[in-house]
């Protein structure tokens, strides 16, 4: 936010070796601090009443307003509103009752009016904060703001030898600029609070977070110092649109940064912008080439204000958000904390996880779900809504586990059959013969032909116990793997008097 | 026949109605006049006969169903400011050359709701920029008024300087303004017609080319009080487009005209009396105090202690917001293209080659104003001037003040290409000086005619109101309009 007064800056962590960069002179620590400029999820545009919808033709969703025509004015959008105050519920921040739009005045033919109406000085949202999940230790990330601002429209220079083109259809676009406080210290963190902020906003249903499609992007701010020393001079890297690039961004930047200093260098404060293709950064602007924005309160619009009433009912309104589900899920079905949060990364999953462990072993459900069902899902490039094994599918596979019925290595055949057959798992195993074998009666018949069949064998196990393996996997293959397990190897042991 | 283009709105309402005359010769008669006058007077940019011509025998055919609206079949100017579909609207600049909207601003779609008749677009200063009408890209306006014996021209006040001339010299019998710092008072004081800026956010700026978007308001220029008050009713309005528009029932002006002055309080700010005030202007505001006292308001010495910071703070909010208005007009969507090697070059030559000298020196004083290490020291302060200039209203009104006498300007008319104010902006700017403290205050003011100067020329006299009280004023300004008993004809020489 180049043009914004210095913030007094707090460090609210405390150093951690583990993500030290080293250099030639010794350990180097890195300071990140994010602005994700996440598109709104609405129907209409924040000012003008065109649609939002992606992928139409180019200049299709163009009002007068959009085109910034002689006289046409902006009127709020109401729904835009409730996004962002929604989003500020859920980022646990402070919600200002009273908001001022700015221009940001600069020149530019994808920015028709010659100003982006934005929020400078008061936005709509204040303080907040972000936690993360970094192995076993959570950590804070703070949030200084959130402010509603103006999408631009989009230049295109590669469709005529001398002209460029432009397309309206983003212009006016709502966008959610949600700007964090430099708590970040590593390219993992930076990148693991892209994915928390992208799963908070999902959940709330305020942005998509399709990255690739340019409806969350980063603008990154990037220095580094000695461990625990004063803040160095910060470059902005612009538009960073993956959580991959973001943190090769943040790698080949810090570098940069080290290697300028220990060679007695200093860094100039500027504009760079990534290159996916080099996995470099390069300077885009320097502070002194800075536009000087001249924001002012936009004239053509009261201040936005709204009374505790609003952001109660949008408070009532709100969904369980992926920190509370999680530790209701550690609380309610016993899973793991990491098991947890991977099954609350999307909303979907989620509820899915909850469909199948409802009633169940909980733990059980998990590894399915995490093993299983997306390890499948993964390799097959899929997500969880095209997946063909459904919850009550899943559910019917752990409940034959979870009752003894087949074994977990048959459950995995019977999960490969689900996948690509359906139908129901229950009825496959009792049609299918794949029920597991623990009458031990039964058992005991495979046993004794096996020793009765091999006295060479039952000689060697008896000097070399270790040999007991192959008679269980004998039995194992004689039985259709459908013996218990537990059963096979105790009778096994007794029958060949092995302790 | 008498001149058809000789009748109050009133008056011509009533000769429609009675089928006198119909929509069609009262049309005729306009366009007639217009094609007479306008060469001389430069007062119309564009003319719209045909339009004209179809919306009067539209409105013929409601009056004989008996359908007619309060202006059914009035012939109207409009300024160049206001967007009109698929007509004309360049705001008098160059750089809106050829631009014709694809949308009707919301004032003139009232206006066709109410049955006005079109009759073209009025000159005016370059996007209201100025209080002569010499900044227009089309040329200046003449003020059909000349000092007795003289043959010079005079300039009609701007920027509403197309609409007062056409409205004093019978080529429209009402037209819309605009008044951002004074333009449609000023102007209307220069050629002896009424003008009203009301309230803001009385009427909405929706499809008006803006200026400066916290103090421009539309309003009418008319030939009489009674006049401005049946357009006023039908420009005002709420507009869900306009988010500074306020969701207020609009009265009816035109009953409140006769309601008379009796047992109002008239205020008079003694900050207006200026060094170096001619003799003349003093003695019209004491003669219109006396006449509204005559017919029993009770007179009150008041002040306004921040009245003098009202110019140098309006010369800051109003370039400051133009500034960033006029951005859109970059060569790249509509209007003027002046290309160049590249993008900046484009930006730079289209708006050298389309906006004029006080254009330019506006954006450029509003640039500055805003700019990184100017801004609290320039824009910060006008805004708390501002909110000075404000309370030192509200204070007035709570008082007990009704409404507040003012000289509308501090000269009469003065000569087109005038060397004094040529020379120096500034002396241009003191025009505003009795007008710009409404519009920093967002109050209502008319200008009324009240006495001739020893020339022959008419000057006018300010009334001030509080908020949303319009109806005080059009009562008070016919009290002077009355007592005056003016005969506003300009000898014809066009």
């Amino acid at each position: 936010m180049p043009g914004r007064n210095a913030l007094t800056i707090i460090d609210t962590r405390t150093p951690n070796p583990k993500s030290f960069i080293q250099g030639a002179t010794g350990d180097w620590e890195v300071i990140i601090g994010m602005e994700v400029h996440a598109q709104v999820t609405s129907e209409s545009k924040l000012f003008s009443g065109s649609s939002t919808l992606f992928g139409n033709p180019p200049n299709a969703n163009v009002s007068f307003v959009d085109a910034a025509m002689p006289g046409m004015l902006p009127v709020i959008n109401e729904e835009c509103v409730r996004q962002a105050v929604r989003t500020g519920l859920g980022l646990k921040a402070q919600i200002n009752k009273r908001s001022i739009f700015d221009r940001k005045n600069y020149f530019y033919p994808d920015l028709p009016q010659g100003y982006q109406i934005s929020q400078y000085k008061d936005p709509i949202v204040g303080e907040g904060k972000v936690l993360l999940d970094m192995g076993d230790e959570t950590i804070e990330i703070g949030i200084e703001r959130l402010h509603l601002e103006q999408d631009a429209g989009k230049s295109i220079h590669d469709q005529h030898p001398s002209m460029s083109f432009v397309d309206l259809n983003r212009s006016g676009v709502a966008l959610m600029e949600i700007v964090s406080k430099p708590d970040l210290r590593s390219s993992d963190e930076a990148k693991a609070y892209l994915s928390k902020l992208r799963t908070i906003l999902r959940y709330l249903g305020t942005c998509d977070g399709n990255m690739e499609q340019g409806s969350m992007r980063a603008d990154i701010n990037v220095s580094v110092r000695k461990p625990g020393g004063a803040f160095g001079t910060r470059c902005e890297i612009k538009n960073v649109n993956s959580m991959r690039f973001a943190g090769q961004a943040i790698e080949f930047e810090a570098r940069r940064q080290i290697d300028i200093l220990e060679s007695g260098g200093t860094i100039d404060q500027e504009t760079r912008l990534y290159d996916p293709k080099t996995g470099e950064t390069r300077s885009m602007r320097s502070k002194e080439e800075a536009h000087d924005y001249r924001y002012f309160p936009d004239p053509d619009l009261l201040p936005l204000e709204f009374d505790d009433a609003f952001i109660a009912m949008l408070a009532e309104g709100l969904p369980e958000l992926p920190d509370e589900k999680k530790a209701r899920f550690v609380r309610d079905y016993g899973v793991t904390p990491y098991d947890a949060m991977v099954l609350t990364l999307e909303k979907e999953s989620g509820d899915y996880f909850e469909a199948v462990a409802k009633g169940r072993d909980g733990k059980l459900a998990a590894n399915w779900m995490i093993n299983e069902l997306f390890g499948r899902l993964n390799k097959e490039g899929k997500s969880l809504a095209e997946s063909p094994v459904d919850a009550g599918q899943l559910g019917a596979i752990v409940d034959l586990i979870g009752s003894g019925a087949i074994s977990g290595k048959i459950g995995k055949d019977l999960f490969e059959i689900v996948w690509t057959e359906g139908g129901d798992p229950a009825r496959i195993v009792d049609e299918r013969g794949m029920k597991q074998v623990t009458d031990t009666g039964a058992i005991e018949k495979i046993i004794d032909e096996i020793i009765a069949a091999n006295p060479d064998q039952v000689e060697k196990v008896k000097a070399k116990p270790t040999m007991i393996g192959w008679f269980v996997g004998q039995a194992m293959k004689v039985s259709g793997g459908k013996a218990n397990p537990q059963a096979l190897n105790a009778l096994m042991k007794q029958k060949l008097g092995i302790e | 026949m008498t001149d058809l283009t000789r009748l109050s709105i009133a008056d011509a309402r009533k000769g429609l109605d009675a089928k006198t005359f119909s929509a069609r010769e009262l049309t005729d008669a306009y366009l007639a006049a217009i094609e007479a006058a306008n060469p001389a007077l430069n007062a119309y940019v564009a003319v719209t006969p045909d339009k004209a011509r179809d919306m009067a025998e539209a409105s013929d055919a409601r009056i004989a169903k008996g359908e007619a609206g309060p202006l059914e079949g009035i012939p109207l100017g409009i300024k160049d400011l206001f967007g009109t579909k698929g007509v004309h609207t360049q705001a008098a600049s160059h750089i809106l050359d050829g631009f014709k909207p694809g949308y009707e601003s919301s004032v003139t779609s009232n206006l066709w709701r109410d049955g006005a008749v079109m009759l073209g677009k009025l000159n005016m200063d370059e996007f209201a920029m100025g209080s002569s009408n010499e900044t227009s890209y089309y040329g200046p306006v003449v003020n059909p008024w000349r000092a007795k014996g003289s043959d010079t021209d005079l300039v009609p006040g701007g920027s509403s300087g197309g609409s007062a001339s056409a409205v004093a010299a019978w080529l429209c019998a009402g037209a819309t303004a605009t008044d951002t710092g004074g333009s449609i008072r000023q102007p209307a004081a220069f050629t002896g017609t009424v003008g009203i800026k009301p309230t803001y956010g009385r009427c909405s700026r929706w499809g008006v080319v803006a200026f400066a978007s916290s103090l421009d308001q539309a309003g009418p220029i008319a030939r009489t009080v009674e006049d401005a008050a049946l357009m006023m009713t039908s420009m005002s309005g709420f507009d869900p487009k306009d988010s500074t528009s306020v969701d207020l029932a609009v009265p009816d002006f035109a009953a409140a005209v006769e309601r008379g002055v009796k047992g109002l309080v008239i205020g008079v700010p003694r900050e207006y009396r200026m060094d170096g005030m001619p003799q003349e202007i003093e003695a019209l505001w004491q003669e219109g105090l006396s006449w509204l006292k005559a017919e029993g308001a009770e007179i009150r010495d008041i002040s306004l202690p921040h009245t003098k910071y009202a110019l140098p703070a309006y010369y800051i909010v109003a370039p400051a917001e133009a500034s960033s208005n006029l951005a859109r007009y970059d060569g790249v969507k509509y209007g003027l293209r002046v290309t160049g090697k590249d993008i900046t070059d484009l930006y730079e030559m289209s708006r050298a080659a389309g906006f004029g000298r006080e254009v330019k020196r506006r954006v450029m004083i509003g640039t500055y104003v805003l700019s990184a290490g100017y801004y609290d020291a320039y824009y910060v302060r006008a805004q708390k001037v501002r909110t000075l200039i404000k309370r030192d209203f509200e204070q007035v009104f709570a008082a007990g003040v009704d409404a507040i006498l003012t000289p509308a300007t501090p000269s009469a008319a003065f000569g087109i290409g005038d060397a004094a104010m040529k020379a120096d902006p500034v002396k241009m700017y003191l025009n505003d000086i009795f007008t710009v403290t409404v519009n920093m205050a967002g109050l209502p003011g008319i200008a009324v005619p009240a006495g001739m100067d020893g020339q022959g020329l008419p000057l006018g006299l300010q009334l001030i109101g509080k908020p949303f009280d319009e109806e005080t004023l059009f009562a008070a300004a016919r009290v002077i309009e009355r007592s005056a008993g003016l005969d506003l004809s300009p000898a014809k020489w066009w």
